[in-house]
């Protein structure tokens, strides 16, 4: 793999290609915050928190720092006005779903969020995906999986393999941002009902 | 029964001239629009009409009888066209078959009642292509569809199809080809309006095989349905063009991604491609040139994000259309990671044109930035609605008026919208505005896949951006979370403002909430979902202050905020409000003035449409109190003779 | 829906798993619905976990997880629908069935469903029972013609 010279908050970068932005500054130790991030799965791009300010060819445009590939003489910056002010509305959005998240709260902290700013809705999950993707990718069990779509998506257990599988296993649990209480409670829901099919996709109601 | 293979190009020639031959211009054929809009409108009867009379009348040998494609004309359906005269027949019925058939073998009989009425000239027109709606079109792509049945490869030879195929296998190499779309400067239909050549160029270059390419009819803007219209009538068109693109991208297998909301277009599109099949000009091998390809039909389940082609490439694989990052870009790293190439129905359907008529007199049409023709679907509060093809660069005027024949019922134009759900509004003041990629985009709305809705005084514009952002809240995928709780918060404001509990700062939030979604989704439907919003509040301004500080809608169309009330001066005591109110909300009786209890009343409209126009007693009011109802003592109205209460309207 | 129907499905296509959502398109419009065994069918047969074939009929809107209605209406949400008010139509039939779109009645007599268009905008706003087009709906006629249906 050839290298790739880039440059991070102004400090010269070496990156090796196929690399994404977030391997390159941790390389260097600049620290991004991640929520949906983990070294051991493919990047999934979906909670956003990451995002950096990439200038290449001219062009300066905000992208995504855990899915964006490095390129040579990309000029990263990891804090701006526009990347913190738009850091800060994710964490809000986030904060109505979750609104006692430990890891949201601190980086709430950190960037000024108000954690009241937008209605409440919680449910504990914000769909970062870790569980899902750990699930599939490392332990090859499948036993939780996301079931519909947009504002009603949600994790779900499937009875058979989680009452199998489950029980020994929970190493999803840890990986929660959210203190993995929405992920208890699907597992129990899954578990206690069996029968029960998860909500059907259809329908209409706008929250 | 089987047909015989064409393998050389000699054998296709001859064919064409065999069909064409037989198809006599001068010899009467009847051609009947049963596309889904005709079809609603009892098309069928009038096909099977037309049988039972040609057998009955022993027409069937003297008169072509044909049931074809959208025309376009979908106000006036069912429509029947008699060449060679052109003779137009709107709103057909079955019980006028009879008159019509034996019609057709006298050039000089017409069906006056039939005819198209200039709705203000009272004019009438008996050529199809006389009629304004037509005459201003330039109907390059579209026009066939009226020629010929989607369900015959036979008619589409005869008209000269699969002819640019022949020169692209065999006049011409890949690079070539290329080079031709590239000068053409044709632009992708479906939305971004990315150089067709240029694109196929990278997949050409791009490492991997096998390659892949896909027809995107995927159309899910509610308010567009040109690609099933070109899918249903004209599909042959459409594999002409993904032959062509396959083959100069070097590309052996094809798909098309059909919406199967989409009927018809899943039953032609299947026909077609066996009867080319059949005919050799799919599969291996074709007409000889050694060049083979294959094409699989994807019918989409409905999520309107699989437009979007990664998740569209998701789905083709059998997952969720959830989008991935880009780069890489499917040209690159696609389909199963080969490079695959994406164009939409209507892009495909060009390829064809520019092939046969060549790169130069294609570009002569439109503008700089946009080349060729663009079929719109021309819809909403316009008396002619349809689907219409007119060249780059046409006044949005003229498209409305022109065209559309203005706003109906005499009301005020107040703005257009474009570009599907993440397009914006285009205001009256903007109307001379040249219809174009880039011109579109500088005015806050784009094309998109040429989606036109067309608004009138009584739409409210915070209602527009709240309908489309709800549409776009649904249709999210949900993983990234400035689409998925962004859109969510920006609905639920906007729903607060119509229902008139909008708040001082809702806009501001509005539009911290549409940065971070365009600035941070991972995908263009999050990245432009924001636009309904912006662009109303860019030209409506004035729209949203009124709901947020005076609760009032301007346009007299949220119903939380408006109030039915019955002028008792108008009022003729007629009952019919009365019996067709729902809720039993209006007291009255006959000779008794009829009034809306508010506390009882839903806003449901009944009485408002009910109402005859020539009394108009009903009237919408918002952003000021309802005037308290007349006293008892006064609601009766004495009627003076028999003879004023037949004419009522005389005072 | 006798699991040899699904087999001859699935053999229609030739047990590709990127065939998932076609296959589940062709239950879906035989049976109306996607019955839990036949799920399990599909997941057996085409190796494809579970987790995803049900994340895939939830996540389009074609599939349901119950059974429907006798009558399946559809009342188009365009945006020409839309501005021709079909918010009312929708309304109406909502007082009507006493169900919101998505739902089906107790009685297994109507689903309700919206769709973003259905591609009929001359004739909006538009309403579908049963596969037949309903157009140029007011308030008044959708009640009409709902109550023809038994």
């Amino acid at each position: 793999m050839s290298d790739v010279h880039l440059r991070i908050d102004g400090k010269d970068v070496r990156a090796s290609e196929g690399m994404t932005v977030l391997d390159a500054a941790r390389g260097a130790h600049i620290s991004i915050p991640t929520l949906c991030q983990h070294e051991r799965l493919e990047p999934y791009g979906g909670c956003r928190i990451c995002i950096v300010e990439a200038e290449a060819r001219g062009q300066n445009k905000l992208v995504a720092s855990c899915v964006h590939p490095v390129e040579a003489d990309l000029n990263v910056r990891t804090r701006s006005d526009r990347v913190d002010r738009i850091r800060k509305t994710v964490l809000e959005l986030l904060l109505a779903r979750a609104p006692d998240s430990p890891q949201l709260v601190d980086l709430a902290a950190q960037y000024g969020a108000d954690r009241d700013r937008f209605e409440k809705d919680p449910s504990f999950c914000i769909h970062c995906g870790l569980c899902v993707r750990y699930c599939n990718e490392i332990k090859k069990l499948n036993a939780v999986g996301f079931v519909d779509r947009g504002i009603r998506k949600e994790i779900s257990f499937i009875p058979e393999i989680a009452s199998k599988e489950c029980n020994n296993c929970k190493e999803c649990f840890p990986l929660c941002p959210t203190s993995y209480l929405q992920a208890a409670f699907v597992l129990l829901e899954a578990l206690a009902f069996p029968s029960a099919s998860p909500r059907p996709a259809s329908g209409k109601t706008v929250a | 029964m089987t047909v015989p293979r064409l393998s050389s190009p000699e054998e296709l020639a001859k064919l064409s001239q065999e069909l064409s031959s037989r198809r006599d211009p001068n010899s009467p054929c009847v051609s009947i629009c049963a596309g889904t809009g005709c079809l609603a409108c009892g098309a069928t009867d009038v096909v099977s009409a037309f049988k039972d009379e040609f057998e009955k009348q022993g027409l069937k040998d003297k008169v072509g009888l044909r049931s074809t494609g959208c025309h376009g004309f979908c106000e006036r359906g069912p429509i029947v066209v008699i060449d060679p005269e052109e003779t137009c027949y709107l709103q057909v019925a079955p019980g006028d078959v009879p008159e019509i058939a034996s019609a057709a073998l006298n050039e000089n009989k017409i069906i006056d009642r039939l005819l198209y009425v200039h709705q203000v000239t009272g004019e009438k027109t008996t050529r199809e292509s006389d009629i304004p709606f037509y005459k201003n079109q330039r109907r390059l792509v579209f026009g066939p569809n009226r020629k010929i049945d989607p369900q015959s490869i036979e008619d589409y030879i005869a008209i000269g199809g699969y002819r640019a195929l022949v020169k692209a296998l065999f006049e011409m190499t890949p690079e070539q080809i290329i080079a031709e779309v590239k000068e053409a400067k044709l632009r992708g239909r479906g939305g971004a309006g990315f150089l067709t050549g240029v694109k196929w160029e990278i997949a050409r270059n791009a490492p991997g095989d096998p390659k892949y390419v896909v027809v995107n009819c995927d159309e899910g803007d509610p308010g567009a349905y040109m690609d099933r219209s070109l899918m249903e009538g004209n599909p042959h068109s459409v594999i002409e063009g993904l032959l062509i693109g396959a083959y100069a991208i070097g590309s052996q297998h094809g798909f098309v991604y059909v919406r199967q909301e989409y009927p018809l277009a899943v039953k032609n599109l299947g026909i077609a491609l066996r009867q080319a099949e059949e005919r050799g000009l799919l599969g291996k091998n074709i007409l000889g040139s050694g060049f083979d390809f294959h094409v699989k039909v994807h019918r989409g389940a409905g999520a309107f994000v699989c437009g979007e082609e990664t998740a569209l490439i998701l789905s083709l694989e059998g997952r969720p259309g959830e989008p991935r990052p880009r780069p890489p870009y499917p040209a690159v790293k696609g389909l199963w990671d080969k490079p695959t190439n994406i164009n939409n129905v209507e892009t495909w359907a060009n390829v064809p044109l520019i092939i046969n008529k060549g790169a130069a007199e294609f570009a002569s049409i439109g503008t700089d930035g946009s080349k060729g023709t663009k079929i719109f679907s021309l819809v909403g509060k316009i008396a002619n609605t349809g689907l219409v093809e007119v060249p780059m660069g046409i006044p949005l005027r003229d498209v409305v008026y022109k065209i559309g024949g203005g706003i109906p019922g005499g009301k005020k134009f107040k703005a257009m919208q474009t570009g599907g759900p993440s397009g914006g509004c285009i205001p009256e003041k903007l109307l001379d505005l040249e219809v174009g990629f880039d011109e579109l985009t500088k005015a806050g709305s784009m094309m998109g896949s040429g989606g036109m809705i067309v608004m009138d005084e009584d739409t409210c514009m915070v209602d527009v951006a709240r309908y489309f952002i709800e549409f776009l809240t649904e249709e999210s995928c949900g993983k990234c979370v400035p689409c998925r709780e962004g859109l969510r918060q920006m609905h639920r404001i906007l729903d607060r403002i119509t229902k008139g509990k909008g708040r001082e700062g809702d806009i501001e939030t509005l539009e911290l909430l549409s940065e971070t979604a365009q600035e941070a989704s991972l995908c263009a439907l999050g990245k432009t979902a924001p636009n309904p919003f912006l662009s109303t509040l860019r030209y409506f301004r004035d729209e949203y202050e009124a709901h947020i500080k005076e609760k009032r809608c301007p346009a007299l169309s949220c119903k939380e905020l408006i109030a039915f009330y019955i002028d008792p001066d108008r009022c003729k005591a007629c009952l019919i409000c009365l019996r067709k109110c729902p809720t039993n909300a209006i007291d009255g009786a006959k000779n008794k003035i009829h009034v809306i209890d508010q506390a009882k009343c839903t806003n449901c409209g009944t009485c408002l449409e009910v109402c005859p126009t020539r009394f108009a007693a009903v009237q919408k009011l918002s952003g000021v109190p309802v005037p308290p109802p007349i006293p008892e003592d006064r609601r009766m109205i004495l009627r003076k003779s028999k003879e004023d209460e037949r004419r009522p309207s005389a005072d | 829906m006798d699991i040899e129907r699904i087999d001859w499905i699935i053999d229609e296509h030739q047990c590709e798993a990127s065939s998932l959502i076609q296959v589940l398109l062709e239950i879906q419009s035989e049976n109306h619905w996607l019955p839990r065994e036949a799920l399990e069918r599909v997941s057996e047969r085409l190796q494809v976990p579970m987790s995803r074939i049900r994340h895939i009929a939830t996540f389009y809107k074609a599939f349901s997880l119950v059974p429907k209605g006798r009558h399946e209406v559809h009342v188009c949400m365009g945006t020409a629908c839309h501005v021709r008010g079909s918010d009312r139509i929708l309304d109406t039939v909502k007082d009507l069935t006493g169900i919101t779109p998505g739902e089906t009645d107790m009685d297994l007599k109507f689903s309700l469903e919206t769709v973003n268009c259905l591609g009929c905008c001359a004739l909006g706003p538009v309403m579908v029972v049963d596969g037949k087009t309903h157009g140029r709906l007011s308030s008044a006629d959708a009640k009409d013609v709902m109550k023809g249906y038994e």
